[in-house]
C-alpha cells in the first residue's frame, strides 16, 4: 500500500515509488463549499516545496495547492478542469490534482500521517 | 439642515439609550488633541436656492457645446441622447442602489448588466463582456496588463494612433516589474510599420480603430503578425457608433476590446463619467478584470442573474485579483444599455451613416479651403486636417468667433513639432449644413 | 492548500415552503413582473428613435464597412420605458428604504445635486473644447479642491481618480514615485488584516509584496505590531481609518510617526471618511495620502455599483508627485496643466496619467452641491449624526447580539460576529436573507474577514429616530426567532423578494455571461 502523507494546509499526498499523487483532503473541500473551476500546473513545471502549484476556487473563496514536497509536475487531472465538482463528490479519490515526481524523499518527514492529521483537524 | 432626520430631542434621548453625556464621548478613540473644537473653515449650511443660484453662475461661465456649432472629438463625442434614457437612468431604483450584491433584490440591475454586456459583445464581434470599467482610458490599461499575464509576458508595442492620454495611461499603469511599452509616433495616416516592431517578447500590440486621427484601418494583418509572434491584439475604440458601420474587431482577430462607451447614452460631461466597455474571447475569461453578470436560476427554477465569476475580484483574491476595480460605471452602463434598445440595430445602423456622411461632407468643404488639406484617407465620423498655421492658435480664434472647430493634437501630444498644423475634426448626427457653412466660413476668416 | 475566506453555501437549499403562493398564469405577482431579455423581446427591424435618411451614401471607410447584421435587438420608445422601468422595480434603493451597508455609506442622495449636474454649463461641456470656454468648470474643480482641502488639513489634492481603488492606486503611485525620487528600492506594503480587499489588490497590482499586520483584540492596529514589521524594505502602510471593524484607530499618530521614522509613507483608505467630516483633518493625524469616495461621504448616488469618483490628497512631501491633469491659475483666469512637460515647468514632478480626462466631473458637481448645501455645520452635523445611529443601533442590539470586540464605542457603523447564532442553525447569510423578507437591504456580511460571519452595521445620517426604531425592533425580533429555533423563517428566506435564493455555484460552474440565440431555443424546447 501507497504511504499516505497530510499536510496543515489540508492536502494529502499519495507515494508510489518516486511519484506522489497530490489532491485536498474531504475537510477541505467540506470547507471550501462548492467546487467550481480548478487550475492545474502545466506537465513538466518543477515546483518547491510549499510553492502553490494549483488553484481550487468555489464561489466565494479562492485557494491554492502548495505542493506537499519539491519535484516535476508529471501529470495533471484533466477530468477536474471539467468537472470540478468532482472535488466535492470524491476529494480524496478520483479528484486527485497531480502527480510529481519527487525530488527529495527527506521532505516527506516533516508530514502527518491520518492519525496525526485527524487530531490536527479537530485541533483547529 | 434638510438632509437631516434627526431632532434635538431625539438625538438626546439616542444619547440617553447609549448611556454616554454627549456626542464626543462617542469620539472617545480619537487623540483628545485631534478632534476639533472649530468648525471648519468653510461657509455655512444653504438653502437649494441660494446654492443652485451660485453654482448656476459657475454654470454659465462655460460654453455649452450645444449652444454652437460644435466638432470636438478625441475621445469625447457629443450625440442626441433620447429623454428617455435620462428619465430611466433617474429612477430611484436605478440610481441609489448600491453594487448588486444581494441578487434576489437587484435583479432590475443585474438583468440589465446581462444585457450590456451581450450588446458590447455582438456589438465589438467578441464572445464575452464585463460589466464596464471606469472608461476608455482605463479599459485600455487594464487590456495591457491581461495581455501580460495571459503571455507571461512584459512588453506592450503601441501604435501611434492611439489617443496620446490612452498611452499615457497604459504606461502609468505598465512601467514596473519590467513591464515597458513601446510607443511609435504619431500616425495621422495609418501607415505605420507596427508589425516589424512585434518580437518574441511582445505581449500584446494595441492599435486604436479608428485611430485618434480618425483613420481607419484593417487590423487583419496586425492580428496575425501578432499571433506568430505569441502576442495578443488589443483594440481600442474611442467611437462606438463608428461600429454600426464598420467591420467589428472580433472580426479581425482582436483579442481584447477596449472601448469607450460614453457616445451611447451618455453626456459629454466635462471628460467624466463615462463607461469603459471591455470584451475578449470566453476562453481569458478568468483573466478579464471587473464585474460579471451571469445567468442561473432561483430555488425555485426560476430565471435570475448573479455577479459571477468573483474570485477574480479584489474582495476574495485581495493581492492575487486580475485588478483592483471595485466601483465601476454602473449607471453609465444602463444609459448605454437604454440607448442601444432605444435605437436597435436599424437606429444604429442609420445613425453610423448618418454621422459619416456628416463627416465626408465637412472633409469635402474644408477640403476646398486654399491651403487645408484632409490627411485621413479613410474615416468614420472624425478626421484630422493639416492647416497653414498653428493649430492651438487656430482653435482658438475659432472660438473665438464662435466654433469649435477640433482638437489641436499639439494639446494631445505636446512636445511634437511635426503636429503643429493638425486638428482633429468631429462631425456627428449634431451638426447641421448651417454648423458646417459656419465652420468653413470662420476658419476661411482665421486663416 | 491555502484558504483565504470562509465558504459558505452558495447553492440554494431545497424549496419547501412556497415563496409568494400565489402561481398566476404570467408568472407576474402583481406589481412585480417578469420581463424578458430584449434580445427576446425586441426585433432587429424596431427602433424607438426616428432619424432621417443620410443625404449621401458615398463611404470613405477604406473597404472596411460591416458585412451581415450586428443582431442588436431594438424596442419602440414605449416598449423600452415599460421594460426598465418594470427592471427598476425589482432593485432595492436608498430612495426604498434603509440601507445599512457597513463601509458603503449609503445615505440620502439629493436631488439638486442631479439638477445641477446636468445644468448645460456642467453637463454639455467637452473635456478637450478650448480652456477659455470653461472657465467655470475649472473654476468649479478648484473650489471643490478647496473644500476638501479644509475638511482633511492635507497639502494637495488630484482629483482625476475615478472611484476609491482608482484612488488608492493614485496614492500608492505617488508614494512610489516619492520613493524611487530619492533611490529607494522599497517592495513591501504593510496591510492590516481586516483591511479592504482594494487595498491588497492595489499594492500588488503595482508589483509590491503584501505584507499583513494583525488586529489587536480589541479589533485595532497596535503602534508596536506595525514598528516590529517596519524595516528598511517597507514603502508604506495602508491602514483604513476609521477601520472597517467601525473603530477609530486610537494609536493612529504613533503608527504615522513610527512610519515616517522608518523612511515609509502612510496611505489612509477614506472609505470612512463620513465618520469625521469636520471631526478630525487627517492631515493632523500624519497621513501622506487618502482618497476620499464622492460617492459614499459627499452624496453621489451610486447608480447600482458606479460610477465613483476618488479624489486623493495628498501631504507635502507627495504633492508634487500629483498625477496630472490639475488645474493652476494663470493670470486672470485659471488653467489645465494637461502633460509632464508643463508640469515640470510648474515645478511637480508627476508620476503620470490615470485616465483619458480630468476626472468624474459629474460626480464633481454633485459633491460640491452637497457640501454647499451642508455647509460647515451641516457636514459635522451629518458625521456625528452617522456616529450616533450607529452606537445607537449598538446600544439596542448589545443584549442580543455579539460584538467582537466586546462593548465599546464605534464610529459609524457598528460590528457583529455570528456567535449569537450559534447552534441556532441559523447563519449570517440566512440572517441576512430573511432582512430581505422583512423588507430590509442586509448589511454588509463575511466583512471584514477577520471577524467570522461578520455583519457590519451603517445605518448613516438619513435615518430618522422612527425608522431607527424599526430597523432595531425587525433584527431584535429575527435574532430571536433564531434562537427560539424558527429556522424555516431563515433558510427559506427570501420568500417574498422577486427572486428566491439564486443559484450561485450553477452561474461559476457553467457560466453564461450572454444571451446566445441557441440556448434560448433550447430551453423553450424543455
Amino acid at each position: 500500500m501507497a504511504l499516505e502523507r497530510f499536510t496543515q494546509d489540508h492536502e494529502y499526498i499519495r507515494v508510489d515509488g518516486d511519484i506522489a499523487t497530490v489532491g485536498i483532503t474531504v475537510h477541505a473541500q467540506e470547507q471550501l463549499g462548492d467546487v467550481v473551476f480548478v487550475e492545474v500546473p502545466e506537465v513538466g513545471r518543477s515546483v518547491k516545496q510549499k510553492e502553490a502549484t494549483a488553484v481550487v476556487e468555489s464561489v466565494k473563496a479562492a485557494s491554492e495547492i502548495f505542493a506537499p514536497v519539491s519535484g516535476e509536475v508529471v501529470e495533471t487531472n484533466a477530468e477536474l478542469t471539467d468537472n470540478p465538482a468532482l472535488v466535492n463528490e470524491d476529494a480524496e479519490g478520483k479528484a486527485w490534482f497531480f502527480k510529481l515526481r519527487i525530488a527529495d524523499t527527506s521532505e516527506l518527514d516533516g508530514l502527518m500521517d491520518r492519525a496525526a492529521y485527524e487530531e490536527f483537524v479537530k485541533q483547529s | 439642515m434638510r438632509y437631516l432626520p434627526l431632532e434635538q430631542a431625539e438625538r438626546e434621548a439616542m444619547l440617553a439609550r447609549i448611556g454616554v453625556p454627549a456626542v464626543d464621548s462617542l469620539f472617545a478613540g480619537v487623540p483628545a488633541d485631534k478632534l476639533l473644537k472649530e468648525l471648519p473653515n468653510l461657509p455655512r449650511t444653504k438653502g437649494e436656492l441660494e446654492v443652485e443660484r451660485e453654482l448656476s453662475n459657475m454654470a454659465a461661465r462655460n460654453v455649452a457645446a450645444g449652444s454652437v456649432p460644435f466638432f470636438v472629438g478625441a475621445g469625447a463625442y457629443r450625440h442626441h441622447v433620447p429623454a428617455t434614457v435620462d428619465h430611466l437612468i433617474q429612477r430611484s431604483e436605478f440610481l441609489t442602489a448600491y453594487t448588486p450584491y444581494q441578487p434576489e433584490i437587484s435583479q432590475g440591475t443585474l438583468q440589465t448588466l446581462f444585457e450590456f454586456q451581450t450588446q458590447v459583445a455582438l456589438l465589438t464581434g467578441m464572445e464575452v463582456a464585463n460589466a464596464s470599467m471606469y472608461d476608455g482610458s482605463t479599459a485600455c490599461g487594464e487590456a495591457v496588463l491581461m495581455a501580460h499575464r495571459l503571455t507571461r509576458r512584459k512588453k506592450a508595442v503601441v501604435s501611434g494612433g492611439l489617443h496620446p492620454h490612452y498611452r499615457s495611461v497604459v504606461e502609468t499603469l505598465s512601467h514596473w516589474g519590467g513591464s515597458h511599452v513601446v510607443a511609435l509616433a504619431p500616425d495621422p495616416t495609418g501607415t505605420e510599420d507596427i508589425i516589424s516592431q512585434i518580437d518574441d517578447e511582445t505581449s500584446c500590440v494595441v492599435v486604436q480603430y479608428p485611430s485618434v486621427f480618425g483613420t481607419v484601418r484593417d487590423l487583419a494583418p496586425i492580428a496575425e503578425a501578432a499571433h506568430a509572434k505569441g502576442a495578443l491584439l488589443v483594440a481600442v475604440v474611442t467611437e462606438i457608433v463608428s461600429l454600426g458601420l464598420l467591420k467589428p474587431p472580433g472580426e479581425m482577430g482582436a483579442d481584447i476590446v477596449a472601448a469607450e462607451g460614453q457616445s451611447i447614452g451618455n453626456g459629454l460631461n466635462f471628460g467624466g463619467p463615462y463607461v469603459g466597455l471591455f470584451a475578449t474571447r470566453e476562453k481569458f475569461v478568468r483573466q478579464m478584470p471587473g464585474r460579471i453578470a451571469g445567468e442561473t436560476v432561483d430555488a425555485e427554477g426560476r430565471r435570475g442573474y448573479v455577479l459571477t465569476l468573483s474570485t477574480r475580484e479584489q474582495h476574495i483574491r485581495r493581492e492575487k485579483a486580475t485588478s483592483n476595480i471595485c466601483t465601476n460605471s454602473g449607471l453609465c452602463a444602463l444609459a448605454f444599455t437604454i440607448h442601444m434598445t432605444l435605437l436597435g440595430e436599424a437606429g444604429l445602423t442609420r445613425l453610423a451613416r448618418i454621422n459619416h456622411a456628416n463627416a465626408v461632407s465637412l472633409a469635402d468643404a474644408l477640403a476646398k479651403i486654399g491651403g487645408v488639406e484632409v490627411v485621413t484617407p479613410a474615416y468614420f465620423n472624425e478626421f484630422t486636417i493639416r492647416i497653414p498655421g498653428d493649430a492651438q492658435k487656430t482653435i482658438d480664434a475659432l472660438a473665438r468667433k464662435g466654433v469649435m472647430g477640433g482638437v489641436p493634437v499639439s494639446r494631445l501630444a505636446s512636445g511634437r513639432g511635426e503636429v503643429r498644423d493638425l486638428i482633429i475634426v468631429a462631425s456627428t448626427e449634431i451638426n447641421t449644413d448651417e454648423d458646417r457653412a459656419a465652420y468653413v466660413k470662420a476658419l476661411q476668416e482665421v486663416l | 492548500m491555502g484558504m483565504n475566506t470562509q465558504g459558505r453555501p452558495t447553492t440554494p437549499d431545497a424549496v419547501t415552503s412556497a415563496g409568494n403562493e400565489a402561481h398566476t398564469f404570467t408568472g407576474n405577482r402583481g406589481l412585480d413582473h417578469e420581463e424578458a431579455l430584449i434580445f427576446e423581446s425586441g426585433s432587429l427591424a424596431k427602433t424607438g428613435v426616428d432619424l432621417p435618411e443620410p443625404k449621401s451614401a458615398e463611404t470613405r471607410l477604406g473597404g472596411l464597412a460591416r458585412k451581415g447584421p450586428i443582431g442588436l435587438p431594438g424596442l419602440t420608445e414605449p416598449e423600452t420605458m415599460r421594460h426598465y422601468v418594470r427592471l427598476s422595480q425589482r432593485n432595492y434603493a436608498i430612495d426604498t428604504g434603509l440601507y445599512p451597508l457597513g463601509s458603503c455609506t449609503m445615505k440620502h442622495n439629493p436631488r439638486l445635486n442631479e439638477k445641477m449636474a446636468r445644468l448645460p454649463g456642467f453637463g454639455d461641456i467637452h473635456p478637450l473644447q478650448p480652456q477659455q470656454t470653461v472657465q467655470g468648470a475649472l473654476q468649479l474643480m478648484q473650489m471643490l479642491s478647496a473644500y476638501l482641502l479644509e475638511l482633511t488639513g492635507m497639502k494637495a489634492v488630484a482629483l482625476s481618480p475615478k472611484a476609491g481603488a482608482h484612488g488608492e492606486l493614485c496614492g500608492m503611485l505617488a508614494i512610489r514615485a516619492a520613493h524611487d525620487a530619492a533611490g529607494s528600492k522599497r517592495n513591501i506594503v504593510l496591510v492590516p488584516e481586516s483591511a479592504h480587499g482594494t487595498n491588497p489588490a492595489t499594492a500588488a497590482f503595482m508589483g509590491y509584496t503584501v505584507r499583513s499586520i494583525p488586529a489587536r483584540e480589541d479589533g485595532t492596529v497596535a503602534a508596536a505590531a506595525v514598528r516590529e514589521a517596519l524595516g528598511p524594505d517597507v514603502a508604506a502602510i495602508m491602514l483604513t481609518n476609521p477601520n472597517t471593524c467601525g473603530l477609530f484607530e486610537p494609536e493612529v499618530v504613533e503608527i504615522a510617526k513610527a512610519v515616517h521614522e522608518a523612511g515609509a509613507y502612510f496611505y489612509c483608505d477614506g472609505a470612512n471618511f463620513n465618520a469625521i467630516v469636520g471631526k478630525v483633518r487627517p492631515g493632523e493625524l500624519g497621513v501622506d495620502a487618502m482618497h476620499i469616495n464622492l460617492h459614499k461621504t459627499f452624496s453621489t448616488p451610486h447608480g447600482g455599483g458606479g460610477p465613483g469618483s476618488g479624489p486623493v490628497v495628498l501631504s507635502d512631501a507627495l504633492a508634487k508627485y500629483a498625477p496630472v491633469p490639475f488645474v493652476v491659475r494663470d493670470g486672470d483666469g485659471l488653467r489645465l496643466v494637461e502633460d509632464a512637460g508643463d508640469a515640470e515647468a510648474q515645478g511637480q514632478a508627476p508620476f503620470g496619467r490615470l485616465t483619458a480626462f480630468h476626472g468624474q466631473m459629474g460626480m464633481f458637481v454633485r459633491a460640491l452641491t452637497y457640501m454647499m448645501s451642508h455647509g460647515a455645520d451641516g457636514m459635522r452635523q451629518a458625521s456625528e449624526d452617522a456616529v450616533l445611529a450607529a452606537n445607537y443601533v449598538r446600544a439596542a442590539l448589545r443584549d442580543l447580539f455579539s460584538q467582537p470586540f466586546g462593548d465599546q464605542p464605534c464610529m459609524h457603523e457598528v460590528l457583529f460576529d455570528d456567535r449569537f447564532l450559534k447552534d441556532t442553525g441559523v447563519t449570517t447569510l440566512d440572517f441576512a436573507k430573511a432582512m430581505i423578507d422583512e423588507g430590509y437591504h442586509p448589511m454588509t456580511v463575511y466583512f471584514p474577514l477577520v471577524v467570522h460571519g461578520a455583519m457590519l452595521i451603517e445605518p448613516t445620517e438619513s435615518e430618522s429616530k422612527d425608522s431607527l426604531d424599526l430597523f432595531i425592533a425587525t433584527l431584535r425580533d429575527l435574532a430571536e426567532a433564531a434562537k427560539r429555533g424558527d429556522v424555516d423563517r431563515f433558510k427559506q428566506a427570501p420568500r417574498l423578494a422577486p427572486r428566491r435564493r439564486l443559484d450561485e455555484t450553477r452561474a461559476a460552474r457553467q457560466p453564461k455571461l450572454r444571451w446566445q440565440p441557441d440556448t434560448a431555443r433550447k430551453e423553450a424546447a424543455e
